[in-house]
């Protein structure tokens, strides 16, 4: 059997982002092909602990999650598949006054840029939302339309809609260099090469070696970020939650079961493509979960796991067009809070290649930004 | 030889069976810092589960249990009279490639760091998913086995044994000699004409074969009755097991039970070699994993060896003499005798050891597990944790999940307390008859710690 080899794009990654644009220019009319050097959602599209968040975003990020919240309450009808989104809410906690000042001062920021989505919650407020935190809690921060669903199957929509489409998913094939050849990106790989006059950097905690084939340096850190989850529990939580001074991401399934996550990092194993766990790293989390949520002190772990994700020094990703290779756009290095933003960058992505311009702002995500920096 | 500080761990060993306690007598005479971890509270693993206690009465549990349980006897007593250091009931719920391992015991979770680690986690059975077989009073041979062991518990009302493999044959000869009434033994398959080439090998391996013999004739003797080459094999009830429904010859029959004892045959427990990861090929003779390893038990990681059943299926006899050997190279390697002296200290077990294995492929080509149940029908639930079908995983291939791991996204098996434990090979012989490839190429679950249970408030005090 012949594999195809020409096509209107070449996206590299497999993940939620190479996914989510791959549907998006198939949408759009195009035939993309995604490469994927492993299996779709191997990596951090699959390890995440699934938070749709617009809650503490940076503000170059809040127009891209304002847009994108939209297409995740709109996914069943995007792509016949919602992922399991639940619109339960996202909360921060704040332990003391102190962390409350702080969360006063975010929402008045945010308000100052036109937007109204993170609330305030007072002490009473935070226990009708949370009845099951701590005593010693004495606020939040809420945002009403965010929630949770779960990145294998959101990815996989996205790949299964994409492909119902004409797109076609290539597994098992990593790249190995792109060259251009008569206006087009010629992408070889361990399974032959492929071609297209457009080319997509989607490869996650791997999109800096991608862009440096293309000509462009950004320094890039693969990072293992720590998850861990619990056996199902009676239901005792529906909003996600997130603490304001200490590192947590806090949600309880509707299986039961409950996911703890918040950013510790593990270690990326020698051959880069497996993790390794923190454990004493890991109990500074459980320690966190147990402090907030008393509940937790006698839940069983099932499992913790680990995903490698990419982080830029500026803690933002990079999105838009490469500097040195014309008609390649990137869309990778997400610093662990990408998922959220699947859906819109994808279309952002479509939109650069068909239209050649984006109704979003995307100035601060560019790929020259780093430039003269030291590459780690 | 270098004085060992207090605290100092030179070998920790992770499981009490036969490989460990061997394992650890040993290398304690040769002068090794030993310490034996292990979830029981007391030594002996499955194979000699009990054994101190139930030695102690020399009564008739003593008798009913057979020869080959009475062997453990030894193992134990040269164990306790060892200066090997024991730790019951503590849970190992991490190895990591440095050979730091994580503890828990009496709700206080601990690091422990040791010069070399030997997995001695021995055997699992192998699950056997027919319909019904989550029903109570549906359960594997060998907890019924344990319970018999340990609390001297007696089924009440008709038992019936079904699957294959000597353990059934066992366990049958331990039920009738503690009096119980066996309704039918239904034997699902046995490959006499594919193990017959195996056989000439086998019988100088020991006296596994007039063991095996003696069994089935006290089986025979006490006139349980013996369906050979059952097909269909059915579980049914409504809140529990009431009947178990079977073809042989043509028919079906249904035959009244208050329990159901399943089994067709053990295969290596690997849930920690896994999580550490260690490199694991598939065995196609014994249709599961194991580690990869060297003859001394070295793994593909430097200072962790694997001895006994959990490198693949050798039965208690061979996992004592794979522990010596794998104390022998503990010593060698952390430098206290040198490898001429590890080759003469090791020479006799090494023989030994061989010898028992040689048994093996009579046995694994005798009673293979029965492809209707390596394989099972769509409507039959793989994944009992999170109550995942053998139709939900084919599903789950067709969208894409290729994979173990991926199906495990999809549909959650092996996401439970359990990890995968009960569904790991069923999920991986499902998705490889699925796509018609081989096992080997589709691997299995990536197994993460814990894998022992774990409470978040143990994690929280880690010190």
């Amino acid at each position: 059997m012949t594999i195809p080899r020409d096509f209107d794009a070449v996206v590299i990654g497999g993940g939620l982002h190479g996914c989510s644009a791959a549907y998006h220019m198939a949408h759009a009319g195009l035939k993309p092909v995604v490469l994927e050097k492993n299996v779709v959602a191997r990596h951090a599209s699959s390890a995440s602990a699934g938070g749709v968040r617009r809650l503490g975003r940076d503000p170059a990020e809040i127009p891209l999650a304002m847009a994108s919240i939209e297409l995740w309450h709109s996914m069943r009808d995007m792509l016949g598949d919602d992922a399991e989104f639940r619109a339960t809410g996202q909360v921060r906690v704040a332990e003391n006054d102190q962390d409350m000042a702080k969360l006063a001062e975010r929402a008045a920021s945010v308000r100052a840029l036109g937007y109204d989505h993170e609330v305030v919650l007072d002490r009473k407020q935070l226990r009708r939302l949370v009845p099951a935190v701590s005593e010693h809690c004495v606020g939040g921060l809420y945002t009403a339309r965010d929630g949770y669903a779960f990145p294998y199957k959101a990815t996989a929509a996205f790949r299964l809609k994409a492909e119902a489409l004409g797109a076609v998913v290539e597994e098992g094939t990593g790249v190995t260099g792109v060259e251009r050849e008569a206006g087009r990106f010629v992408v070889a790989t361990n399974r032959g090469a492929f071609r297209a006059p457009v080319l997509v950097n989607a490869a996650g905690a791997w999109g800096a070696e991608i862009a440096r084939m293309l000509g462009d340096e950004v320094p890039l850190e693969p990072v293992a970020l720590m998850m861990m989850v619990s056996a199902r529990m009676p239901h005792f939580l529906d909003p996600t939650v997130g603490c304001a001074g200490r590192p947590l991401s806090f949600k309880q399934m509707r299986s039961g079961t409950v996911v703890i996550g918040g950013g510790y990092r593990g270690r990326v194993a020698a051959d880069g493509e497996l993790t390794e766990l923190e454990f004493r790293r890991l109990a500074l989390s459980a320690r966190t979960a147990a402090d907030i949520f008393p509940i937790m002190r006698d839940a069983t772990l099932v499992r913790c796991w680990a995903g490698i994700e990419g982080f830029t020094p500026d803690d933002l990703p990079i999105i838009g067009p490469s500097k040195a290779a014309p008609g390649a756009l990137h869309s990778f290095g997400f610093c662990g809070h990408g998922f959220q933003l699947g859906p819109i960058v994808g279309s952002i992505t479509a939109q650069l290649v068909t239209q050649g311009r984006t109704n979003l702002p995307i100035e601060a995500f560019r790929v020259d930004r780093f430039a003269g920096q030291a590459a780690v | 030889m270098s004085a060992i500080n207090s605290g100092e761990i030179d070998l920790a060993v992770v499981g009490a069976g036969p490989a460990g306690l061997a394992a650890a007598t040993t290398a304690a005479e040769l002068g090794l810092a030993v310490s034996v971890f292990d979830e029981n509270a007391t030594p002996g693993g499955q194979i000699y589960r009990g054994i101190e206690a139930v030695a102690a009465k020399r009564g008739a549990d003593f008798a009913v249990l057979g020869d080959a349980y009475r062997a453990g006897e030894s193992i134990v007593r040269d164990f306790r009279a060892s200066k090997a250091a024991y730790a019951p009931n503590t849970g190992v719920w991490l190895v990591q490639k440095d050979r730091q391992l994580g503890i828990v015991r009496d709700g206080k979770a601990g690091m422990v760091a040791a010069r070399r680690v030997l997995i001695a986690t021995g055997a699992q059975e192998r699950p056997v998913p027919i319909p019904g077989w989550t029903l109570p009073g549906v359960m594997l041979a060998g907890a019924a086995q344990g319970l018999l062991k340990s609390a001297g518990m007696v089924p009440a009302g008709p038992v019936v044994l079904a699957g294959n493999g000597p353990l059934l044959y066992q366990l049958a000869a331990q039920l009738v000699a503690a009096g119980v009434k066996i309704a039918a033994l239904l034997e699902t398959r046995s490959e006499r004409a594919a193990a017959l080439p195996h056989l000439p090998a086998a019988l100088m391996a020991g006296n596994y074969l007039a063991k095996g013999l003696g069994l089935i004739a006290a089986v025979k003797r006490a006139g349980v009755p013996i369906r050979r080459g059952v097909t269909e094999l059915r579980a049914l009830g409504c809140e529990r097991l009431e009947a178990v429904e079977v073809a042989a010859g043509g028919r079906t029959e249904r035959i009244d039970a208050a329990l159901l004892c399943l089994h067709q045959g053990v295969v290596a427990n690997v849930q920690l070699s896994l999580a550490i990861p260690l490199k694991h090929e598939w065995s196609a003779a014994q249709r599961c994993w194991r580690p990869v390893v060297d003859q001394w038990g070295n793994s593909d990681v430097e200072g962790i060896a694997v001895a006994g059943d959990c490198a693949g299926i050798g039965g208690a006899e061979a996992a004592a003499h794979a522990g010596r050997i794998a104390a022998f190279e503990a010593a060698r390697a952390l430098g206290r005798i040198d490898a001429a002296a590890r080759d003469t200290h090791a020479a006799s077990d090494l023989a030994a050891w061989r010898r028992h294995l040689r048994a093996r492929p009579f046995l694994d080509a005798l009673y293979p597990p029965a492809q209707g149940l390596v394989v099972p029908a769509d409507d039959v639930p793989v994944c009992r944790c999170e109550e995942v079908t053998a139709g939900q995983v084919r599903d789950a291939v067709r969208q894409g999940g290729t994979g173990p791991n991926q199906v495990k996204s999809f549909t959650r098996s092996g996401m439970g307390p359990c990890q995968g434990r009960m569904c790991a090979l069923t999920v991986s012989e499902v998705i490889a008859d699925a796509l018609g490839k081989p096992v080997a190429e589709i691997g299995t679950y990536r197994i993460r710690p814990p894998i022992k249970p774990l409470t978040v408030g143990e994690l929280a005090a880690l010190e």
